[in-house]
């Protein structure tokens, strides 16, 4: 199917090519690429079948006159509530890497980059994952994305404390910004790693947000995604994730807020014995949209993936989630688990709750569940049969229901902030 | 303590209490008993405030308190506790947080202060120890992966901590064994004062023997069709409801 290029699409590449600066840390051809991709599809609306129920050609169009990117700087002390104790807190502000911002990086073994930094050099790791011709979102970042943050961990280092890298949009007016980041664990290295998603401007935004993560033999990376871009913010959200051999890749990702987010999160098993777990946690209210689209792709035998997304639907808001799995013909001795479920608070929520397992392996163990369902009102009555009042009795249960996700986060304070953002959004 | 007069409810338009008449006072146990189906569950869900039930004639005052007009969490509150026949598990819901929250609500409700986190623990640890409840369930979810009858000694804990002033046992000694009977009769019967009381369903005389009812009375098909003393838990279990059944027998 041809799609038809979008009027939408054209005036905000055209404002936009205007003004971006050109992308000189990724391949030319890449680039090019990307803009043949973005002339003949444009952005995908309604029609297009992965972005069925989050049509950002429409959203775009209605929400945004104008794609500026004016944009403001922030003091330190606007951050600092976001930044977390125990880790070394990085800033990406308005799309830039911001080290006035940052924390010193005092562990050894880490190596933290400008984008830009690899401009000129044709060996360029950024966009070797991310390819244009795949999706309108990743060809938009190839083409526009001005900047970004690179983040390497050496050989065999163990990094002993978390990383917290934390992208803080600021704009005067409508804006796009797309930042992007790199994060590559060599050989034996671990991290743990938050990403974290704040708006704290007074205008509109679309964030293009991509991360490629390249986790090499043994490797393992252990990553959170808080987004908390709140009613201002229309985001994508791409991440596509690598595995090599013998690697872990364990994220879990917490929406809090954001008036659209839409979630692309890949992971690629592409050496064997590797493992991916992907968890996800979003309760949406008012007109929200948080659409997660996950894709597991087992290349190679004998890896394992583990997926359970957990959604609360409330007011007038949408949930989605899509868990595809791919098991390729090569992948023998899979095993691939899949649980979706979710809970519809009001009549006029929507949830779209779907699994979509392509196995082309014969000797695999691949297993998916999804449920949609009301508060239990058993469950409810025995609490009130307590003394517990309504509202208390259901916020316990959906903390209950919440708490399977949350007790994956392994840092403490960062835990604890969820949990009181829950108690108070229940 | 409860008083209920022709007390009619149905649920999706099937009548199933057809007047019921009790009168239950401070210092008593009344034993409910009666065949299968016959509405004693019934009569402690509605008396509980269950939604699904619809109350179409009769008064229930507690206390000299409209009952029927409190949501099921007030009634809780002004004193009623109802030990489920078939207790919920609540996966995700620590037993501990779950009592913790009941307690501080009931209290919030007298215009108390929340208990001290102390004063729970000790509470906690005496009242496991009048149950013989396992410390270890205590830290769980709510029934999660208990067995029938640690899920029946579980309501009895419950029972222990919240005080309640009128309790009702619904065939709680059905899936206990002898010695956890005992226990939870032995529960009972330190609890009971001269001012609160106790509804008692059961189908076995046995239970009778550890927790003696003051009043028998036999529900069948909607209404209490006999009450009497201890001794007529006894002839029931000699001769059977086939007596009143052919007495009572719908047309
Ligand atoms: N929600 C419901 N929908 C339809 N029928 C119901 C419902 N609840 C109860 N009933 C019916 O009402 C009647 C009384 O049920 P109830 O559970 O009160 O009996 P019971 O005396 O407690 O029986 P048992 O001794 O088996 O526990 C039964 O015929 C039952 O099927
Ligand atoms: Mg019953």
């Amino acid at each position: 199917m041809i799609a038809e290029k979008s009027q939408t699409a054209q005036k905000i590449i055209d404002s936009i090519s205007a003004s971006a600066q050109k992308v000189n840390f990724i391949s030319g051809n890449e680039v090019e690429e990307a803009f043949t991709y973005l002339e003949n599809k444009g952005i995908p609306n309604a029609k297009h079948e992965e972005y069925k129920y989050c049509n950002f050609d429409g959203i775009l169009k209605k929400e945004f006159k104008n794609f500026y990117q004016k944009f403001t700087e922030v003091a330190a002390s606007e951050i600092k509530k976001y930044k977390l104790n125990e880790a070394i807190n990085l800033v990406v502000l308005n799309g830039n890497y911001n080290e006035a911002l940052s924390d010193k990086i005092i562990v050894k073994g880490i190596t933290i980059k400008n984008l830009q930094n690899f401009s000129g050099n044709n060996l360029t790791p950024i966009a070797s994952i991310a390819k244009s011709n795949t999706d309108a979102f990743v060809a938009f970042s190839n083409a526009f994305s001005g900047n970004g943050i690179y983040l390497e961990v050496e050989n065999a280092n163990v990094i002993p404390m978390p990383v917290q890298i934390i992208y803080v949009n600021c704009a005067l007016e409508d804006s796009w910004v797309s930042p992007r980041s790199f994060v590559h664990l060599q050989k034996n290295a671990e991290l743990t790693l938050t990403e974290r998603f704040v708006n704290i401007g007074k205008a509109k935004v679309f964030s293009n947000f991509l991360s490629e993560k390249l986790i090499e033999e043994n490797a393992k990376l252990i990553s959170y995604t808080i987004q908390q871009e709140g009613s201002l913010t229309y985001s994508v959200n791409t991440n596509q994730v690598h595995l090599k051999s013998n690697s872990v890749y364990d994220n879990t990702t917490i929406t809090l807020s954001g008036q659209v987010v839409r979630n692309n999160h890949h992971a690629v098993l592409i050496g064997e014995n590797s493992v991916a777990h992907l968890n996800g946690l979003f309760f949406t209210g008012g007109t929200q949209l948080v659409d997660n689209h996950t894709l597991m792709d087992h290349q190679v035998p004998n890896c394992e993936s583990n997926e359970l997304y957990k959604g609360v639907v409330n007011d007038k808001s949408t949930g989605v989630f899509n868990g595809k799995i791919f098991v390729r013909k090569d992948a023998q001795k899979t095993n691939a688990f899949q649980s979706s479920k979710n809970i519809l608070l009001s009549d006029d929520g929507a949830i779209n709750a779907k699994p979509q397992l392509e196995i082309y392996a014969n000797d695999v163990k691949c297993s998916h569940g999804t449920s949609t369902g009301k508060i239990d009102d058993a469950a409810l009555f025995y609490l009130k049969a307590r003394g517990i009042g309504d509202a208390s009795a259901k916020k316990l249960l959906l903390r209950a229901f919440a708490n399977e996700v949350i007790d994956k986060i392994e840092i403490e304070s960062l835990k604890e902030e969820i949990e009181t953002e829950l108690n108070t959004s229940f | 303590m409860i008083s209920i007069k022709n007390l009619h409810a149905s649920v999706n338009g099937k009548e199933i209490l057809k007047g019921i008449n009790l009168e239950i006072k401070a210092g008593e146990i009344h034993a409910i008993m009666g065949p299968n189906g016959s509405g004693k569950s019934t009569l402690s869900s509605v008396l509980a405030g269950k939604e699904d039930y619809e109350v179409t004639e009769g008064e229930v005052f507690f206390n000299g308190k409209n009952l029927l007009e409190m949501s099921p969490e007030d009634r809780a509150r002004e004193g009623l506790f109802l030990a489920f026949q078939y207790p919920i598990e609540i996966p995700g819901v620590s037993n501990i947080n779950f009592l913790k929250t009941a307690i501080n609500e009931i209290r919030s409700y007298k215009g108390q202060e929340p208990i001290e986190a102390k004063d729970f623990l000790a509470l906690v640890k005496e009242k496991q120890k009048l149950v013989e409840l396992d410390a270890k369930l205590t830290n769980r979810s709510v029934n999660e992966g208990f067995s029938g009858g640690e899920k029946k000694r579980n309501e009895i804990f419950q029972m222990a901590m919240l005080e309640p002033t009128f309790a009702i046992l619904d065939e709680t000694d059905s899936g206990l064994d002898i010695d956890a009977l005992k226990i939870v009769a032995n529960g009972v019967n330190k609890l009971k004062t001269n001012n609160n009381a106790f509804m008692v369903i059961t189908h076995y005389q046995r239970l009778l023997d550890y927790i003696v009812p003051d009043f028998v009375h036999i529900l069948y098909n909607g209404k209490i069709v006999k009450s009497g003393t201890k001794e007529l838990a006894l002839e029931l279990e000699a001769k059977g409801y086939d007596e009143i059944k052919s007495k009572f027998e719908t047309i």
